[in-house]
């Protein structure tokens, strides 16, 4: 079981040169495991850079990443086998797929973890079953594949090593809403069936709303919030003040409150909008 | 009024395909309007911008800018001159490391004098604010910026018509929301008219016209308003419809007479409003 | 990391250097490299060193930027000085050494002067813009035209290689995140393992560069480019005073180089 202990960390790009930049700075966090977690915060807040020290792909400036009480990178063993452990998709992942065939390319990960080659078999053939990709594309090329199966690929191959914490930057970028939701409700399964950490980089409300059960909001480096998404979207303005939205539905519920409509409780769902306008519509089941 | 683009039972098929890309299509588009084409990946929406400016022709059929049929050799460059393309991927349309440099290269291609290049490349350039940026290098601006200065490299030939081909697929919120305003701005402004193809339906609700796609056919088409009212259609088709007009259905609200603007969210909140104490009134009367 | 590669890059500026017409700073290279070529004593060295420095001063380029460029040379640097160091004959420093006065001259000259090649070459490209260094070619590799040379198109691939650059390298970086976090292992191994395991670097990158040269393809087509016949350039080039009177320097330092060459200083 992965508890993730970030503390103090701050890192700094290109130290020495014309081009330093601090990214991010003071952060200190606790993940538990099995949560579900969405990373908020526009394009350059320090998000990615962040996801990226949880897996040691980028060594902290100063403060450490620790996992069950141990400091991630205390050795180039420690960070080689953490990322068996914490898998992290990235943004676009679909231009990493390199393999002759989708097996093949689903199969990088776990080979690289040295796993026998029966085990290697049955986790590929899992982590397929994760993200809906049927068997018949299985000895197909990657590359012949349209833009939602590749990125489901993608994720399989991530999947297929089995972190105990699976981060996705970014994981519907790009694609048409049913596709989005397939993603989506793909990791909700993996979550599910597998009780993994879940972390979504992402800078869609609407579907931090639906999806996350806590979510962090990132600003210049730092976290700015930190709560449920009923405590995080009952900031709206501190939220547009950092170029973020709110939910559509919490926005109209706004809108609605302002045309004298009294309407009850947290609303940030299309669910919870809805009863809530049936309720002040004197609707009985209220 | 004539159209500025016009397309006559066009139908496309992809050399080596085993399907028709574009099925008998037939629409034309006024000048100075904004159209917006929703679709999702694969629906032919990308193929049907791409038969605009003569990058492809058409297999049966023709498609006419301002008259001229996009098949004819001799017509090429001045209707590439008329349609100008954006594409999704600002890094692949960006031809120099300067942005200003790069802003010229269509009127360099034409052929027109140095003097008048330099006039043209700095109206572009402060018509989509990025004056102050025109001695930048594009591969350090922002997805937004980079995208508003594809859009100026386009706008520095005064074509009549800008086709955006998904500009906003990679861009976050902010960035979105800067290429959007733009392009309303030039469109009311110059009176361009515009074509923007996208799979976020945020983005049409302000459209004069919205077109749906779905498997090379036109599936939907009208002002967006009563595009989106076929909210199960819709569905079917793998497209969302704005939160607006998802609470307005659920509410069964959907069915009856309208307000122009409900889509948006003010105008839709007093409506609710308003309904919802018309249906009180109802119940006391009974 | 691999982003901070500065080679081949242009930092925009408004200096006399900067603003010279391509063509000129072109020919200055050329000659530079030719006298740079010539040198053989101290003084004509010091004489490079004092003009390079000179210029990029006046160009408002910082050494450090330099220095981050030289980076990558440095392998190649340090091997000939060694060489040179070791293996020329002469008077021993000290009795029984095998390095000698001469092996030292000749060492530190030929870091001087491959060190001052490279900045020369970085002048060059710091303070032109890539579109301007490709114009200036084209138009003096014209004459090669009438041989039916397809200068034009050459010179179009140039500037389009060195446009992608930055975009290539920043590409490359975030694939090798990527298979890295899928256990990917860049640093041990064989040479044998280790060129294999560039394979889910390299074929990413291949197929991410075609598909970017077809995209940029049809935005250029889309732009009405269709060659270079009847073009116009936003800035014509066009050789003013300061041009002028720069290639007379310079080729009267490249001759001056070349008399002192005989004189042996």
């Amino acid at each position: 079981m992965a508890e993730i202990t970030v503390r103090n960390l701050l890192h700094t790009y290109s130290v020495g040169t014309p081009f330093e930049k601090t990214a991010i700075r003071d952060i200190d966090l606790k993940i538990g495991q099995g949560e579900n977690i969405f990373l908020l915060g526009h394009t350059g807040s320090g998000k990615s850079t962040f996801v990226q020290h949880l897996n040691a792909l980028l060594q902290p400036t100063a403060g450490e990443v620790l996992v069950d009480g141990e400091d991630i990178n205390r050795s180039k063993i420690s960070r080689r086998d953490i990322k068996h452990r914490i898998g992290l998709v990235f943004q676009y992942p679909e231009y990493q797929l390199f393999e002759e065939t989708v097996q093949a390319d689903i199969a990088f990960g776990p080979r690289n973890m040295k796993l026998p080659e029966t085990e290697v078999q049955e986790r590929v053939l899992e982590a397929a079953g994760f993200t809906g990709i049927g068997e018949e594309l299985l000895s197909r090329s990657p590359l012949e594949l349209s833009g939602g199966q590749k990125r489901r690929i993608a994720i399989a191959g991530v999947i297929a090593m089995h972190p105990e914490v699976l981060i996705l930057d970014e994981p519907t970028a790009g694609l048409d809403p049913s596709g989005s939701r397939q993603i989506m409700e793909n990791i909700r399964s993996y979550r599910e069936k597998t009780g993994a950490t879940i972390i979504v980089v992402s800078h869609d409300m609407d579907s931090a709303a639906e999806y996350g059960d806590r979510l962090i909001v990132f600003e210049r480096g730092s976290v700015s919030m930190d709560g449920s998404p009923e405590e995080v979207f009952s900031h709206p303005r501190e939220l547009t003040s950092i170029g973020l939205n709110v939910p559509k539905a919490a926005a109209l519920a706004s809108a609605l409150r302002d045309s004298g409509l009294r309407l009850n409780g947290p609303i940030y769902t299309h669910e919870q909008l809805l009863s809530a306008i049936r309720c002040a519509g004197g609707e009985p089941a209220c | 009024m004539a159209f500025i683009i016009e397309f006559e039972s066009v139908r496309f098929r992809y050399p080596e395909s085993d399907h028709d890309s574009l099925c008998d299509i037939s629409i034309g588009f006024e000048p100075g309007s904004f159209n917006a084409i929703l679709g999702h990946n694969g629906s032919g929406k990308s193929t049907l911008a791409k038969q605009m400016n003569g990058i492809l022709l058409p297999t049966e059929g023709r498609v006419l800018v301002s008259g001229m049929d996009t098949a004819n050799e001799d017509h090429l460059l001045e209707i590439r001159q008329t349609v100008g393309m954006v594409f999704q991927n600002p890094d692949n349309q960006i031809v120099s490391n300067v942005v200003e440099e790069d802003v010229a290269f269509a009127p360099e291609n034409l052929g027109i004098p140095s003097e008048e290049i330099r006039e043209r490349v700095d109206n572009a350039l402060k018509q989509v604010g990025m004056y102050e940026y025109r001695m930048h290098a594009p591969h350090l601006l922002s997805g937004g910026q980079k995208q508003r200065v594809a859009i100026a490299g386009v706008l520095a030939m005064q074509p009549k018509v800008i086709v955006l081909d998904e500009p906003t697929a990679m861009l976050d919120p902010v960035g979105r929301q800067e290429v959007i305003s733009t392009i309303h701005r030039l469109c009311r402004e110059k009176n361009i008219t515009v074509i923007l193809i996208t799979h976020h339906m945020d983005e049409c609700i302000d459209a004069d016209r919205l077109v749906v796609m779905s498997n090379g056919k036109i599936v939907l088409d009208g002002k967006p308003i009563e595009v989106f009212r076929n909210v199960e259609r819709m569905e079917q088709e793998g497209l969302d419809v704005p939160e607006t007009m998802r609470v307005l259905f659920d509410l069964n609200l959907a069915g009856e007479e309208l307000p122009p603007d409900v889509l948006q969210m003010k105008c839709c909140a007093e409506y609710i409003a308003a309904s919802l104490r018309k249906r009180e009134q109802e119940a006391w009367q009974k | 990391m691999l982003k901070d590669v500065t080679l081949g890059q242009y930092f925009p500026g408004d200096t006399v250097v900067h603003r010279l017409d391509p063509r000129t700073k072109l020919i200055l290279v050329v000659l530079y490299i030719i006298a740079l070529f010539n040198t053989r004593g101290w003084v004509s060295n010091g004489l490079i060193l004092v003009l390079t420095l000179v210029c990029m001063r006046v160009a408002n380029i910082r050494l450090k930027n330099i220095f981050k460029g030289l980076k990558p040379m440095l392998f190649i640097i340090v091997l000939t000085a060694l060489l040179n160091l070791f293996y020329t004959r002469g008077t021993p420093i000290r009795e029984g050494w095998i390095i000698t006065w001469e092996g030292m001259d000749r060492a530190v000259k030929m870091i001087l002067r491959i060190t001052l090649l490279i900045t020369g070459t970085f002048l060059l490209t710091y303070t032109t813009s890539p579109m301007a260094l490709t114009d200036g070619l084209e138009h003096l590799l014209n004459p090669l035209k009438k041989l039916k040379v397809p200068v034009h198109a050459l010179t179009l691939m140039m500037s389009m290689a060195l446009r992608f650059i930055p975009t290539l390298i920043e590409e490359t970086d975030k694939i090798m995140s990527a298979q890295r976090a899928r256990g990917a292992d860049f640093e041990t191994g064989n040479l044998i393992q280790r060129a294999k395991a560039l394979l889910p670097i390299l074929v990413p990158l291949f197929v991410s560069a075609f598909r970017r040269a077809d995209e940029l393809a049809v935005a250029m087509e889309s732009r009405c480019y269709h060659g270079g016949e009847g073009r116009t350039r936003m800035n014509e080039l066009h050789y003013t005073g300061i041009d002028y009177i720069a290639l007379l320097l310079g080729a009267a330092l490249t001759a001056g180089i070349i008399v002192m060459k005989h004189f042996g200083v």
